[in-house]
């Protein structure tokens, strides 16, 4: 049964360049106990909408449903069973880590003494034991983000909220943060995190929504959304580009679509259905025919090649200011 | 990485609503006092302030400003003690703005605490600042020269009075706060209100020196009732001729009838507002 289910969504905010659509129609639904990523780029709306099912702020229009509670009629009643970590470190800069996470389990009634223990054992988790005790305002950005995340785990939630949870992180928090999020899926938590990396993704989902322009453009498991567009894709880079035309007849032999040709002519990729085989058999055709090759290999799609597939257009990360600005608007 | 995050959920305690709310307003609170304890420069500001407007205008106005039966630092204390209360609301202001520009709004808000908390917490932060800062103002006063000459239940009733009255303040700033969104907007936009009703008052000035129309605003000024009523009960008030209007004939009654208006209209709107916003 779907834990959160949320139709026909729609937000319009009002800035001076004329409305903004945020969200135009989303449907969403996230069966108890998986992890559902909303994959997208900046400006698709993914903070929308988990603001909107956090209830931070109203939809215009559409329905959403938290375990069973509608946001809309009783909002205090979804916040006692979610945990939430937005986009943005939200800390208190003049506390300690330590007692931004009292208050935290304070807040969440947990009582005096289990809200100290948690907020140590977080602490400990997110390795953060020697800065602890030293206010928020001293730490870097990685460390206030991890504050922020524990924040959200403070109370063993039922639903967790993830808004791009690794954005500002470094690789070993990142590790770190996953490996939180695989044994509390474990432990029976859904959660539902937006993210802008197909990786990530991939990693932590049960399956993904891919969103533009404030709707879903696609679901399905990471397997499912990666056949659509080719799964792995074979990469070459030619030492003469003369040899580009007879190099994209071998890719297009193996390929599962037009082989890409790099602006200098001497990188091609292509998507392939099997990856390994296919890499081996392109090398030995480029071998016999002579072709010299400065690299080879394989790469996994990324977010742009499932956007350039889907949308036909790239996932425009130039739009990176977008979001910001819609939220600047948010009253 | 070893430790294991995972324990069954615990559940809430099946406290009632009531000290639900007492328990998140105290937690709100303390968040308040820790800032006040490690913002020196808000400290400095709420001590400092207070010392330089006494000694500059005891020393710089006491000679040119003629009161009738007592004498200007008599006078003056009551007009400062509450130009300081009303700025000190300015805190609960600024703080909500730099909340809503933080994000940590947000976290409160995705909380299951009462709706008000925050709130509450802000302006009982105010409080206590402005607690030390008319401590400290009492005290340079008696340094130069101010006595109370009235009784003890007196005093306390003139302090509880202004204090009081700041903390009904607070909530109008704390709407201001919320509604700019800019700390350093706010900061500038409640001086506007504020350099306005503190000195078109009886503050500095015995009224019958100001020209018309001010005399009239600041006859049915809510500060100018405040500082009235504060010389009062501290037994400042000289014997210069009250003007004849109810509301500094009966200054106290107007100050706490100005309370409750205050925060009948201000706690609603400000709760409203505050299940609105969110960060960005």
């Amino acid at each position: 049964m779907a834990i959160i289910e949320a139709s026909g969504l729609t937000k319009t905010y009002k800035s001076k360049t004329g409305p903004v659509h945020a969200l135009s129609g989303l449907d969403l639904s996230v069966p108890a106990g998986t992890v559902k990523a909303i994959l997208g780029p900046n400006g698709a709306g993914k903070t929308t909408v988990v603001k909107i099912l956090t209830t931070l702020i109203r939809p215009d229009a559409g329905t959403a449903i938290v375990d069973g509670i509608n946001v809309l009629d009783d909002p205090k009643a979804v916040r006692s069973i979610i945990g939430v970590s937005g986009q943005y470190a939200a800390v208190d800069e003049n506390l300690t880590g330590f007692e931004n996470l009292e208050m935290v389990g304070r807040l969440y009634h947990l009582g005096g003494a289990a809200s100290r223990r948690r907020a140590q054992e977080l602490i400990d988790l997110f390795e953060l034991t020697a800065a602890g005790n030293r206010p928020v305002k001293g730490f870097s950005g990685g460390m206030r983000r991890r504050i922020d995340l524990a924040g959200a785990l403070v109370f063993n939630p039922k639903i967790l909220f993830l808004d791009e949870p690794t954005t500002g992180l470094d690789p070993r928090s990142r590790m770190a943060l996953w490996g939180v999020i695989n044994r509390l899926v474990d432990n029976g938590t859904t959660v539902l995190l937006t993210t802008q990396y197909l990786e990530e993704a991939d990693q932590l989902a049960d399956s993904i929504a891919v969103i533009d322009d404030g709707k879903v453009i696609a679901e399905g498991t990471s397997d499912e959304l990666k056949a659509q567009i080719g799964g792995h894709r074979v990469v070459i880079a030619l030492v003469d580009a003369a040899d580009g035309a007879a190099a994209r007849e071998v890719l297009a032999r193996y390929g599962a679509g037009e082989p890409q040709v790099s602006s200098d002519g001497r990188g091609l990729d292509v998507a392939v259905t099997d990856g390994p085989p296919a890499l081996q058999h392109v090398l030995a055709d480029l071998r016999s025919a002579g072709i010299e090759l400065h690299d080879a290999g394989m790469r996994r799609p990324t977010l742009d090649d499932v956007f350039l597939k889907l949308t036909g257009h790239k996932a425009d990360l130039a739009a990176d200011e977008n979001e910001d600005e819609k939220q600047e608007l948010v009253k | 990485m070893t430790t294991t995050v995972e324990r069954p959920v615990l559940a809430p305690p099946n406290w009632n609503p009531l000290s639900l709310w007492f328990s998140d307003g105290w937690t709100t609170t303390k968040r308040n006092l820790i800032k006040i304890k490690r913002t020196p420069d808000m400290l400095v500001f709420a001590v400092i302030q207070p010392i330089m407007f006494v000694l500059l205008f005891s020393q710089v106005y006491a000679g040119a400003i003629a009161v009738q039966g007592t004498d200007y630092v008599q006078f003056l204390m009551a007009g400062i003690f509450a130009q300081t209360v009303v700025f000190g609301s300015t805190f609960s202001g600024s703080a909500m703005a730099q909340d809503l520009k933080d994000g940590i709004i947000d976290r409160f808000r995705s909380l299951p605490m009462s709706s008000s908390a925050v709130l509450v917490g802000r302006t009982n932060g105010d409080l206590v600042l402005n607690t030390i800062s008319m401590i400290i103002m009492m005290a340079t006063g008696f340094l130069v020269g101010w006595r109370v000459n009235s009784s003890m239940g007196e005093f306390f009733a003139g302090l509880a009075l202004l204090l009081l009255f700041s903390y009904a303040f607070s909530w109008v700033m704390a709407l201001l706060g919320m509604s700019v969104r800019s700390p350093e907007v706010i900061n500038n936009a409640s001086f506007i209100i504020l350099f306005p009703i503190t000195f078109i008052s009886n503050a500095f000035v015995p009224i019958e020196t100001l020209p018309e129309p001010l005399k009239t605003f600041a006859e049915y000024n809510p500060v100018s009732a405040l500082v009235q009523a504060a010389r009062e009960l501290f037994g400042n008030e000289g014997s210069a001729p009250v003007p004849d209007v109810w509301t500094l004939q009966n200054p106290v009654a107007t100050v706490l009838i100005g309370v409750v208006v205050l925060l009948v209209v201000f706690v609603p709107l400000c709760i409203r507002k505050f299940a609105q916003i969110s960060s960005r």
